[in-house]
């Protein structure tokens, strides 16, 4: 005989469908229901850091882009701080930004699109070096069954990629390269271009967090 | 104030696998490869907060939320429960948004071809925040089944999409609540696909007399479990300081 363990069992995920945009972007679906509305932009007048965009496509098994996909982005502020209480680095908390946001990808090009800052250096598990800058991602759809996650980095840091704890445990290492934002400029626009694959030789590297 | 302990390591086996022929699209919308266990650091401990002045009081009422000249036409439905969890503590401030059919089965949704018609009085989604015991509860109607395009005769059961947040973004979950005694579960891949059955029955929505309100609301329970976080004095920290 042996004691019980207690714990509850995580409830079962299912997909988020077809619709998904009622409940978490209902203008996209075509109505106006609730005063306040969450999305894409991430960024107040008062924001501090460098202002960029993190766009990009889903594409499918068969090369064509997702367009009823939703993806939500999670990152730390300019100077590397989470907006969360578990986080006690000795950094400034930025009171304008949040450091969330939600894009649904576009019903005609499929492209999604987060309005934000490029967050700073985030400190690694004890032990183990700091996460050079990057984006969380979570993306649910229909035909998606669990939600994915992910992380963009930033192409243009290469030290800190390099150095990264995270990147450094993808192998084949050539696979780190599916996790790169590519820098560009857009009418003055510092752009990131961040296309995901959900299969294929270009699979990007989802995670199990 | 959430710990900085990080979660339980997620029991895929009770989740639907990514590729599962049954439900068409997941065919080319599912991962090959194995996803990448990664031990949490901050990225995932950690997650939006939301505040109670961001949402409007209604935004939980989904036969007012969206009334035009009337209120939404269907079954009135209280549905409550409470969000732990895999310790059974109650996610406390954590936000939920939920969507759904309108009672004939049409989604207020301009991809939604379905013949039914829509309910000018019923939008179809709402939010609200956990209180602090991890107790919510919404009012609307009872979706009605709707048929959808994966075999030539497949019909959804009735069911209201959740979405939840937790406390970190390691616990972000969308799910679906089904109705107790709905006899198109038998028939649905998404139900079935659950390769665990009990974890699909805890899907499954009681109904709940003691909290209908008597000659006007009929209610459903749907409790909601989360990944729990470890607290041991001998776990490895997360941060240096």
């Amino acid at each position: 005989m042996v004691q019980l363990l207690s714990y509850l069992k995580e409830t079962a995920s299912q997909t988020a469908g077809p619709y998904v945009h009622i409940g978490l972007l209902p203008r996209q679906a075509g109505f106006e229901v609730f005063a306040n509305n969450l999305g894409e932009v991430m960024v107040g007048p008062k924001t501090k850091g460098e202002r960029v965009t993190i766009e990009g496509r889903l594409i499918d098994g068969a090369g064509v882009p997702v367009k009823d996909a939703l993806i939500e982005l999670w990152q730390a502020n300019a100077a590397g701080r989470y907006h969360h209480a578990a986080d006690r680095q000795h950094k400034p908390i930025d009171d304008d930004f949040r450091g969330w946001g939600r894009s649904g990808c576009d019903f005609e090009t499929g492209r999604y699109c987060f309005r934000t800052v490029k967050p700073g250096q985030v400190v690694g598990r004890s032990g183990h070096r700091p996460m050079a800058p990057h984006v969380n991602l979570w993306i649910v759809a229909r035909g998606i069954n669990i939600g994915l996650s992910t992380r963009m980095y930033f192409a243009d840091e290469e030290a800190a990629n390099a150095a990264d704890p995270v990147l450094n445990l993808i192998e084949p290492a050539s696979r780190r390269n599916t996790l790169m934002g590519q820098r560009q400029t857009r009418d003055q626009d510092v752009v990131y271009n961040f296309d995901i694959y959900l299969q294929g030789e270009r699979e990007t590297v989802f995670f199990d967090i | 104030m959430p710990r900085e302990s990080e979660f339980f390591q997620r029991d895929r086996t009770i989740h639907p696998p990514a590729f599962t022929p049954s439900y068409k699209t997941s065919v080319l919308r599912s991962p090959r490869l194995p996803l990448l266990s990664l031990q949490n650091s901050l990225s995932e401990v950690t997650g939006p907060v939301f505040g109670a002045q961001e949402l409007g009081p209604l935004d939980n009422d989904l036969i007012l939320n969206y009334a035009k000249n009337g209120e939404a036409i269907g079954q009135r439905l209280i549905v409550h429960g409470r969000v732990t969890d895999e310790t059974g503590a109650g996610v406390a401030n954590t936000l939920l948004e939920f969507w759904q059919a309108n009672a004939g089965g049409r989604y207020r949704h301009k991809n939604d071809r379905y013949l039914a018609a829509l309910d000018p009085n019923f939008g179809g989604c709402g939010r609200t925040l956990t209180d602090a015991d991890g107790a919510y509860a919404f009012r609307t109607i009872k979706p009605g089944p709707y048929p959808w395009r994966n075999f030539v005769n497949s019909w959804r059961p009735a069911h209201i999409h959740f979405s939840l947040f937790g406390t970190g973004f390691a616990q972000r979950l969308i799910t679906q609540m089904y109705f107790e005694g709905d006899p198109l579960l038998a028939h649905d891949p998404m139900f079935g696909m659950i390769p665990d059955r009990e974890a699909a029955s805890r899907l499954v929505a009681p109904l709940d007399l003691n909290a209908s309100v008597p000659l006007d609301t009929l209610a459903h329970r749907f409790d909601i479990v989360l990944r729990g976080r470890r607290s041991t004095v001998f776990e490895n920290k997360l941060q240096g300081n």
